[in-house]
Parts: structure tokens; sequence; C-alpha cells
């Protein structure tokens, strides 16, 4: 059983075509990276996996599970959470407010028109653990509008483990950030515990290859190589693609 | 601070008949109240959910012909019958106008609402023998709930009173509500609130209802103050005026609303005494409001007090900040969002 899969899935935009016949397996608690240049597709696959994009053909399951025709927001409810390579979190808000506003998005308080936010004492300690473990709980009171760049790419971290996810879907965690604040990402993200199956999206390959037991290379919207991290460096494509040789 | 200033304002406005003399002043004050009402409503679309409406007007008037109908018909209901119908009918027909103004959003949503409120216009002014026309609706007298009679000025305040006060810890309980929370996260960040398992759509859908819920019972007091109804009240010009009484009072905030909607009720009645043509003073006030305090009196006010307490603290060596800055570590929001704030984010 694989934890996500993906079954030849189409995606054209006009006549571009972005996501070309894929097909990607990924076991329960795998870490599995994807790479691939600029416009490769990868987060065109991601937006198809979360269902913000609605495919042109193929299938996607979730432990085994269709989920191709599920409505985007059910795939949260269902275990996919993910994270924007371009920060999207609610800038006025404080980050106290935007893990509340994630946990809240699988909980049945969030249609209550009658009792205080504020009030929510569990929902609330709650938040505050989810901070804790990115390590931002003393900027709980903060809008993110006032916080620094990469307490804000904690802060995405953050929204997606508080739904305690089955799958995690990192869309280029590391972008823009400092070589001290990779370190920091990183650790972060290897200390996810292995019941959450992760895959992440980076750009730069030399910054997650430690990360991951399988690499899938994308390119114009199709899986070149695919393969362990020795497999895929030495592969001749991977090296054309990267090297341009 | 919001909250002092929130309940100095119900204070002088609970103690109105009182303090000013004549029955004139007191009927503005009803009308304030009521706009003030309408005006709340409108707030929870263009504020919180970020959905510029310019057909509400058809919200309001809907339910004050609603009314007129179910009165002027002789069949002799009540005035509870009468109410409930016509706040059923004003949430019907915000059901039909959210379904079909939620197929967009930004400039999409305003241009089907200016659409809806137009049909509505255009259902009152020609459908003659529903609406009567240009004529309009005349009712014959104001009900008296458990017998107190509404007929008197005074007493017609106290009862708008009555339902103003209920808007507002509303709209209060509303805000401060998860719901309300969801509301404005579907403002500010759309694709993200889907992806964290909310469903948008249902989301702006019920505040809709709630947004038409309040433009309807103020449509029911306009109907009882004037005992009139003409298809002037759901013109164009009369959802361009509730949206001008959010923004100028200040989108997103409790009091901005009542003070727009004391702002152009007041400029409406006291200048038009005086000058003929107060439209034009009542536009240029916008435009002061417009350049000076973009995000609109409430908060425009506050920012500007916050400054000048800041500059007369002896102590003050810190510049002052712009808008949205921290002030001496304190951290201060920024203006509300623009109204078209509804996709940002890529």
């Amino acid at each position: 059983m694989s934890a996500l899969a993906v079954q030849n899935l189409e995606k054209s935009f006009g006549g571009l075509r972005v996501t070309a016949a894929v097909n990607l397996a990924v076991e329960p608690g795998e870490r599995r990276l994807i790479i691939g240049p600029n416009g490769a597709g990868k987060t065109t696959l991601f937006n198809l996996i979360t269902g913000e994009l609605r495919p042109d053909g193929g299938s996607i399951t979730l432990f085994d599970r269709d989920i191709s025709r599920v409505p985007s927001r059910r795939r949260a409810h269902l275990g996919i959470s993910r994270t924007y390579q371009i920060i999207t979190l609610f800038q006025g808000e404080t980050l106290l407010r935007n893990v509340m506003l994630s946990l809240l998005g699988l909980s049945h308080l969030r249609w209550n028109p009658l009792v205080r936010i504020e009030r929510q004492e569990a929902l609330i300690v709650h938040a505050r653990e989810v901070l804790a473990r990115v390590a931002l709980d003393h900027l709980a009171e903060r809008p993110v509008g006032e916080t620094a760049y990469g307490e804000r790419r904690r802060v995405e971290i953050a929204m997606a483990l508080a739904q305690n996810p089955r799958v995690l879907l990192l869309d280029e965690p590391f972008a823009g950030l400092s070589i001290e604040e990779r370190r920091d990402v990183l650790r972060l993200v290897t200390s996810i515990p292995r019941d959450v199956t992760i895959v992440m999206i980076e750009h730069d390959m030399d910054v997650a290859l430690d990360f991951a037991e399988r690499i899938t290379v994308l390119h114009f919207g199709a899986v070149v190589v695919e393969g362990t991290r020795g497999e895929v460096v030495a592969h001749p494509r991977t090296r054309e693609i990267y090297l341009g040789e | 601070m919001n909250r002092i200033a929130l309940a100095a304002a119900l204070v002088i406005l609970a103690a109105v008949p009182w303090w000013v003399s004549g029955t004139y002043y007191v009927n503005i004050a009803s009308q304030i109240l009521l706009y003030a009402i309408f005006a709340l409503g409108v707030n929870v679309l263009a504020g919180y959910a970020g959905l510029v409406s310019l057909g509400h007007a058809g919200l309001f008037g809907i339910a004050a012909y609603a009314a007129g109908k179910i009165l002027s018909t002789g069949s002799g209901h009540g005035h509870v019958v009468v109410a409930i119908g016509a706040i059923a009918v004003a949430l019907l027909a915000s059901a039909v106008f959210a379904v079909l103004a939620l197929r967009g959003t930004g400039l999409g949503f305003v241009m089907i609402t200016v659409a809806l409120g137009q049909i509505v216009w255009g259902v009152a002014y020609r459908w003659i023998s529903l609406t009567n026309g240009d004529n309009g609706i005349t009712i014959t007298g104001r009900p008296s709930p458990f017998g107190f009679s509404l007929a008197s000025p005074r007493s017609f305040y106290w009862a708008t009173f009555v339902v103003f006060l209920a808007a507002v810890v509303s709209m209060a309980v509303f805000v401060g509500s998860p719901f309300g929370a969801s509301l404005r996260g579907t403002r500010d960040q759309p694709r993200r609130m889907t992806a964290l398992g909310y469903h948008v759509w249902m989301i702006r859908f019920l505040a809709f209802l709630f947004s038409g819920f309040w433009s309807g019972v103020a449509g029911l007091l306009y109907l009882y103050y004037n005992q009139f109804v003409s298809p002037q009240a759901v013109a164009l010009t009369a959802s361009a005026e509730a949206l001008l009484m959010v923004i100028s009072g200040g989108t997103a905030t409790l009091l901005g609303p009542i003070v727009g909607a004391t702002l152009v009720v007041v400029i409406k009645n006291v200048a038009s005494a005086y000058i003929e043509r107060w439209n034009f003073v009542l536009g240029a006030i916008f435009v002061v409001i417009v350049v000076f305090m973009p995000e609109g009196l409430v908060p425009g006010v506050a920012r500007l007090t916050r400054r000048a307490v800041a500059a007369l603290r002896p102590h003050a060596a810190v510049p002052v900040p712009a808008p949205g800055v921290a002030a001496g570590g304190e951290p201060v929001r920024g203006p509300s969002p623009p109204l078209n704030g509804s996709e940002r984010g890529r």
C-alpha cells in the first residue's frame, strides 16, 4: 500500500503540458524529494494532489483510497497538508491566530458563531504547543507582518503540522533562507515522526539531498529519473538537466 | 479603548429623546439607527468577508415591500406575522442573491450584485400590479408590540434602539467567534482556507444570509418609520449610500458603520436644510476622509489619536511610526485590507 500514489496524471495549461503522465508511489513514512528545474511542474503536481487544480486525466490515491474527485477542502480532512512556496499566511493576525485557524479548519468549532474564540482554552493551548514545535512560542502574540522571513517559513510548516497530517507536502521550505535558517528548518523537518509521510519539493538539489530516501526528478512535466540518492545523482539524465552536459 | 468608545456611544444614543428637543431631531436619530443597522449588515460582507455588494438596497427594500404588501392586502395579519414574513422573504432573496453573486469575487461579485439590485428596482418601478410602481405602497399606522404603541417619534426611537442594540450585540458576538475568524480568513487567504479544510463558499453564503437578515430588519424599520415605501428605497444610489456609510466609518470595525450612518444621515438632513446641493457637501466630506483617513473615520481617528499621544508624551524620542508598524513596542494593527482583497496572495 502506498501512502500517496499518482497514476498517469495529466494537466495542461492551454498547449503547455505541465504534468505529463506522471506516476508516483510514496510509501508510508517515506521521505521523498522531488527536484527539477524551474517550470518542471513541481508545484503544479502539488496543486493537483491537494485538489487546488483539477487534473485533465489520471488518478490520485491516498492510502489506497481514490481521492481524484474529492474536493480540495475534504482532502485536508483526509490527512493531506501542505506548505506554500510563496508564503501564504494571514498577515494581520498573530502567529497564534494563524495556527488556531489551521486547527479550526478540521474542527466543528469553525462553524460556531456564538462562542468567543479567545475563550477556547483547549484550542489556544494546542496552538501554543504547535508553535513550540517550530520554536516560535515566544512570538505567539506577534502579528505575522512583524516577523522575520525565516520565522514565517517556520509558521508555514507549523500551519501544516497543526493539522496532524498523514501526508505532508512541503513546497520549497528552504526558499529564501540563510544557511543557518536552512539548518534549523532541516532539523525541524527531520524531527517529524515517521507516521507522517513527507513529500518535499526543492529547487536546489544540495540542500535536501540528505533528507530523502528516494528522489524523483521532474523535467518538462514528466518523471525523468527516480531512485535512491546515489542512483539519481549518478544518472546521466540528472547531470544533463542540472549541469547542462 | 474601543470598548469605552462603544459604551459611551451607546449611553449617548439611549438618552437621545431626553437631550434633543423637538420631534424632528428624534426622528433623525431614529433614521440614524435604522441606517446603522443596515450599514452593520452591509459591513458583514464588505468588511469581514471582503465582498463588496452594491445590491443590498434590494434586500432592504424587499423586506419593506413584503411587509407593506402583506399589510396593504388588508387581510388583518398581526404585526408579528408581518415582521416574520418580511424577514423570511428578505432571507430568501439573500439566498438567491448569494447563490448568484458568489459565483464571483472582487469585481465580478460587485457587478452581479449591481445587476440583482437593479432587477429589484425594475420590479418595484415597473411591475405596477405588484408594487404599485412609482406611487409606492403606503401603510396605515405603526405596530404596537406588547401593547407599546410606536406611533410617537419617541416610542419609535426606543423600539429602533432596542433592535439596534440587538444588531450590535449580534455583530460583536459574530466577529469574536470562530465562525467570524473563519470568515475573515476567507477574505485574506481564500486558497489557504480551502487547503486547511474550510468550505469557503458555504462560509461566504452564511455570511451573506446574516448580512441580508439585518438589511431586511432595517428595511422593515424603514417601512414603519416612513409608513411608505417606493422604488427610491431600492435604487442603486441607496445601495451606494449604505456602502459609503461603511467605507467612510471604517470597514471591518464594529463602530465604523454606525459612525458612517450618522454622518450620512446628519448631512443629508441637516445640510439639505441650508444648502440645496447637499450631495456636494457629502461628496466633499468623503473626499476628505479618503485622503486623510483611507481606512475610514473610526480607525483613522484612532490612529491620529495614538500619534498625538505619542508626540505629546515627554520622553517620546521614538519617531512616530507609519500605520501598521509597532509603536513603542506595542503591536498596532494596520488598516483593514482593501475591499478587493479577496483574491490576494497568488
